[in-house]
């Protein structure tokens, strides 16, 4: 959204906004090792998304939670899964220093839009070794009916 | 918006399946986890994220004074999974970090919960900072 806002035909904005893409690209969530790791607005946790003939899975890639602690909702095809991490280094204690602190923490919302033909009715949401993985079904495809002409 | 675009085309391009995921890209480049480093009086303690490794696949090994984490995601994937969008892409963690000399390498403990992995390694007995009486001559 951003970058459309920027993008008017005078030349200075095209190369700022050309910039602003190669940075967020090498140095953002691509998954490429950079000695600077910068995370972007929105982008913890990272969400991995596969289809299958009958299902959605959408991967979330988020450790060290409380599984009860998860909130996932399913709402106007809209799957939305929202959370906070607290990320057990100890602050404030003069005996400690810290060296790293790459990990995110606090509250986390990550939204992925359906595809028309799920079915919000058959969700599923696991967690383990931190990976939360929601399945939702999808509808069958209508078989063609035969209308009879009266 | 159009780096989302970029994104799930490059998955789909590339012929993401889940399959190709699994085996192909075992040796692709390695994603090095992030890590929170922080030391007290008795030792340092390192966490990493590292989410869907489990214990069988996580390797945490010393060599002189080289500390390597490496992990490798485990997922079970059905067959005809098709990658809609892909955030990780490459399904294996590797770091390495060099120790100093004052830190107990042989007495390194690691615990492994939800993804998270958590290593101490205490520091040499006698490079904890002691005291130094001072007696009257």
């Amino acid at each position: 959204m951003l970058e459309t806002m920027f993008a008017r035909p005078q030349g200075i904005f095209d190369q700022l906004d050309a910039m602003h893409r190669l940075l967020s690209r090498s140095l953002g969530v691509e998954g490429s090792p950079g000695t600077i790791r910068s995370v972007a607005q929105g982008a913890f946790p990272e969400i991995n998304v596969g289809r299958t003939a009958k299902s959605l899975e959408v991967f979330v890639f988020a450790p060290g939670l409380d599984a009860k602690s998860i909130d996932v909702v399913v709402e106007r095809n809209v799957l939305k899964v929202s959370g906070a991490r607290t990320s057990g280094v100890p602050r404030n204690d003069n005996n400690v220093q810290l060296y790293a602190n790459e990990r995110p923490e606090g509250k986390f919302v990550r939204a992925v839009s359906l595809p028309d033909d799920a079915d919000t009715a058959r969700v599923e949401a696991k967690y383990k070794d931190g990976i939360l993985r929601v399945s939702v079904g999808l509808v069958e495809p209508a078989q063609p009916k035969r209308i009879a002409v009266k | 918006m159009s780096d989302r675009n970029e994104i799930a085309n490059k998955a789909t391009d590339s012929g993401v399946t889940a399959n190709s995921n699994a085996n192909s890209n075992a040796n692709a480049r390695p994603i090095a986890p992030a890590v929170d480093i922080f030391e007290d009086a008795a030792g340092i303690t390192l966490l990493a994220d590292m989410p869907g490794v489990s214990r069988d696949s996580l390797d945490v090994r010393l060599d002189g004074d080289a500390l390597a984490v490496e992990g490798r995601v485990e997922l079970q994937l059905p067959e005809d999974m098709q990658a809609v969008w892909a955030e990780v892409q490459a399904p294996r963690f590797r770091r390495v970090f060099t120790l100093s000399r004052e830190l107990d390498a042989g007495r390194i403990e690691a615990n492994l919960k939800d993804g998270v992995l958590q290593l101490r390694i205490p520091k040499q007995a006698q490079a904890q900072a002691r005291r130094i009486e001072v007696r009257a001559a």
